[in-house]
Parts: C-alpha cells; structure tokens; sequence
C-alpha cells in the first residue's frame, strides 16, 4: 500500500493518541505538530477536553498573563505537555541550552523555556523531537536543562511518559530510567533506529509499526485541525497542508 | 492631560546606558519602535530581562552591540528559526548570558512586585541551570522539612519595563487584557515605559469590560502613541507579525554585513523617527 498521508500527520496523529481521556493538555513554544495533535484530540469524541496554546488568542483560555501556564500546572491542573530538546539522553534529560562546556558553546540552542519546571510538575511529559539523529539522541546531554528523573526526596509528580521521533516511539520507563522501543513509523526499521541512536534502550523481540492515521482522522487533520492551527503556526500550515495565509 | 505622555524618541531616551530592562516575548507586547530608537541612538551595556523569553527585540538589540547581559528562558523568534545575532554572539563570546526558566523569572517579578526579597519556586532542582545561578539557591519548607528541598529565586527588580500595548486613554491607564505579565513587570520596575497602538477616548477604568485588564496610570512613568508599534512583530488580537519582513530580518542577519545592512535600511534615524 502507497503511504497517502504526509510525515507531519502520522506524527500529529501519533501524539493525538497519547492524549485521549485525559482533561488538559498545555502546549509551549515552536511546537506546531504537538499543538496540532493537541487540536485533533480536542475535536473528536472521548478527546481531550481543553487545550491551551502558548501563543494563541483562539486556544488559550488564560487570563493571567505567562504565569498562569505554571501556577496551573502546579495546581495539578495540567495531564500533559511537551518539551524537547537540542540534545536527549538515554535518562531523558533534555538539553534546550546549548553544545559545548557551559558557558563556552560551540553551538547555542535557544534556552530552557519552562522546561526545568514543567518536567517535574506535569504527569505526562511527552517528548517531541523530528530529528532522530545520533547528535541528537546523545549518550550523555552536555547540559541539563531539566533532569529525566529525580531522587525520591524531591518533590516531583511529574516527568517522562513517553518520546515521539521522525522515526519511531518510545515509552520511558521512569524507575528504570530508561527508554524502550514502541513502535516504529512506516518506512523505518529497528535497525535504522538503533544506528540513529547514541543512548542504549529496550527493545521488543518484534517491533511493532506505528499506526497509520485512518481516513476520517486525516480528514479532521486537514479540515479543522489545520484551520485551527494556522492561527499560532501560519508558516507550519503553508508547508504542510498549502494554507494561505491571512492577509 | 498627565504629563506623561510623550512621543518615541523622547521615552526610549529615558534609557540610558548601562540600564536593566525588561522585555515582553513575541507573543506578548513588544515595543519594537522604541527598540530601533535605541538602536540608532547608540545605548550600551543594557541588562535585558526577558518576560519570560525575548524574541526579535532582543536580537536586534544584541547584534546592535547595545547589549552586555541577557537574563533569559529563551531567545526565540518562533516560526521564523533560530535568532541569528544572539547565536552569533554567544558563539563570538560577546554576550553574557543569565540562563534562567520562565516560572523563575515570572516568580523573581512577583517577589519584586511583593517588595519581598525572594520566592519560592518547585522544579529546577537538578538542573544545571542552577549551578550557574548566583541569585538561586535551594532551602528548605520551613513549615515542613520533609516536603523536599526547594528554589530560592531572588527578586528581580528591572530599572524599566518596556512594552507596547494595544490602548492607553488620556489619564495614563493602559490596557493589557490578558497579557498580564506586563502588568506585573510594570509593578515590579522602577518605571514602566510603553508605546500604545490607540487612544482610548474614554477612561478604561471605568468600564468593566476593561477595567480588569488595565494597567492604572500611577504605576506608568512615560507613555507614547506608536502606531503599529510592534512592527514587525505582531501585536496580540491586533495584527499579525509581518512574516515576510521577519523572514528577510532572519536572513540577513545571518551575517554582521546583512545585518548591518538591515540596520541602514530599516534603523537609520529617520526610520527610528518616523
């Protein structure tokens, strides 16, 4: 069977999954495919319930200014979010700052964003990153920005739940600190991905594939999902689905 | 009318060098004409604080040399990629950086706003952030010592909190909405500084529909008309950012001679003047 659907909307309807049921997700800065999953889990039945975008007018029900995201999150009020990260390691500590010996960088990424915050507040902290590269899937992060786990005397509800790739799934086992394998998107294999990879992690004797989206989830991506998006990510739906945008 | 009000030129030269500013992120409400004043005029060494996070102003500003200290979450021109003259400063060595986390600093202005010396704050405790943090450090719950340890995050009291906003009527007041961070950047500053998109005729505190949203005269030391005073950038529920422009600014400031290039064409004076 030919592949009719794009890279993005495998992705979107990937996350989408991992938010069904649940009351709230948040989503932060420069993130147009988990905002998209967040939108399409919202617009179908047994769905997410509310959603709140950084940077919309349309999808953000805050009215107390940038604060509001965290004192909510720590009120226990938010079930998901994501964060990413220029590097990630095997423990799933994220590195949004930079590569090189703090503060000498070679390479400057764009900081931490809430990210030292969210991971220990949020229950499901889903990580996102297309690029599945071993400069990016590294054996240790040159910097943390935000540690995948912690020890039991800090208070932390939060953390990993799972990790979302241009290549595949893992799920992220948090007293094992340690991913494993899920699934891989069409079109890879587990071997591509073990070569991708910089950091050890499980994997299943037979590796699942990633679900395809069916029609009617590509129909609502396309319809409304993309029409809502385009509000906080104008270019995201040019490229991907051909949106003009709004004079 | 208060005598407040004032036009572009005149607030942006209320900063002088050496002065510690806070900034709205794109998202929020940036003063963009008043960014190229300061450009064109030459200020230096300005501490910029970011609320949380500062997107083109604080690049134009850094690739502008007005810039020694950046405190922020982020640098992040969304959409339009990475921002070019922070990289290229911090790869150059030019730009000391105050690596924080957005709850921090919103905690940090809220402490200021209090008149407190510091507040709590959950999280960050096993992130690098930390170690680099001379204004961070960990305590205890003194209520309850087995409740884990906590961060400590020192005040943050900016000498101006510069950002435009959608409206401001003829007494001074100044409306936000939701952007609320404004408001409390403007209580935590020694004085807030802030171009307005519209005249309000009226006052917008006497309509409830606003008035919640309002930042009162008495905390606003100067104020100036700009019309699409974001621009580039957008301005929350007014316009969107200008991509084609934003995408030609990350482009060219790529290198120092695109962006110098930028600057004569779009920061000359008589572009900061008009």
């Amino acid at each position: 069977m030919t592949q009719d659907y794009r890279p993005e909307e495998l992705l979107i309807a990937t996350v989408a999954a991992m938010l069904d049921g649940l009351n709230h997700v948040a989503v932060g800065a420069s993130s147009p495919i988990p905002g998209s999953a967040a939108l399409l889990s919202r617009a179908r039945p047994g769905g997410i319930r509310h959603v709140s975008m950084l940077g919309s007018v349309e999808h953000n029900p805050f009215t107390n200014g940038g604060v509001e995201l965290f004192d909510c999150a720590a009120e226990g009020r938010i079930d998901a979010f994501f964060l990413g990260g220029g590097q990630i390691d095997g423990e799933a500590n994220i590195n949004l700052v930079g590569i090189g010996d703090y503060p000498e960088l070679k390479v400057r990424f764009p900081g931490s964003f809430g990210s030292a915050y969210l991971y220990f507040l949020v229950p499901r902290v889903i990580l996102f990153r297309e690029e599945h590269t071993a400069r990016v899937m590294v054996p240790k992060v040159d910097f943390i920005s935000a540690p995948g786990t912690s020890d039991a005397a800090v208070d932390r509800p939060g953390g990993p739940y799972a990790m979302v790739t241009g290549r595949c799934v893992f799920d992220f086992d948090r007293d094992r600190k340690r991913f494993a394998l899920r699934s891989v998107h069409p079109g890879h294999t587990a071997a591509e991905i073990r070569e991708n990879t910089g950091f050890d992690y499980d994997e299943p004797g037979s590796v699942p594939e990633t679900p395809a989206p069916d029609a009617a989830t590509l129909a609502l991506i396309r319809g409304r999902v993309a029409d809502e998006v385009a509000e906080t990510y104008p270019a995201f739906a040019e490229r991907v689905w051909g949106r003009q945008r709004a004079a | 009318m208060p005598d407040q009000f004032t036009d572009v030129e005149n607030l942006a030269a209320q900063i002088g060098d050496g002065a510690k500013v806070a900034l709205a992120p794109d998202y929020s409400g940036c003063a963009m004409a008043v960014v190229r004043s300061l450009v064109a005029r030459g200020v230096r060494g300005l501490h910029l604080v970011g609320v949380p996070s500062v997107g083109l102003q604080g690049d134009l500003l850094i690739g502008a040399g007005c810039v020694s200290v950046l405190e922020t979450a982020a640098v992040t021109m969304d959409e339009f990629g990475p921002a070019p003259r922070f990289t290229a400063a911090v790869k150059a060595g030019t730009l000391k950086v105050i690596d924080g986390t957005c709850p921090a600093i919103h905690a940090g202005l809220q402490a200021a706003e209090k008149g407190i010396p510091y507040m709590p704050v959950r999280g960050i405790v096993g992130s690098d952030l930390l170690a680099h943090r001379d204004d961070w450090t960990i305590g205890d719950n003194p209520f309850d010592a087995e409740s884990g340890p906590l961060v400590l995050v020192k005040a943050i009291r900016p000498d101006f909190a510069l950002f435009h906003a959608p409206l401001a009527d003829r007494y001074g007041n100044v409306w936000v909405g939701v952007r609320r961070e404004m408001m409390t950047m403007a209580h935590a500053a020694g004085a807030a500084l802030v171009t307005y998109e519209e005249s309000y005729d009226g006052n917008l505190l006497t309509d409830p529909a606003l008035a919640a949203g309002t930042i009162p005269g008495l905390y606003i030391s100067a104020l100036a008309e700009a019309k699409q005073g974001a621009w580039p950038v957008g301005l929350y529920g007014r316009y969107p950012a200008d991509a084609a422009h934003m995408a030609e600014y990350v482009e060219m400031a790529k290198t120092e001679e695109g962006f110098a290039a930028y600057l004569d064409r779009f920061v000359s004076r008589s572009a900061a003047a008009e």
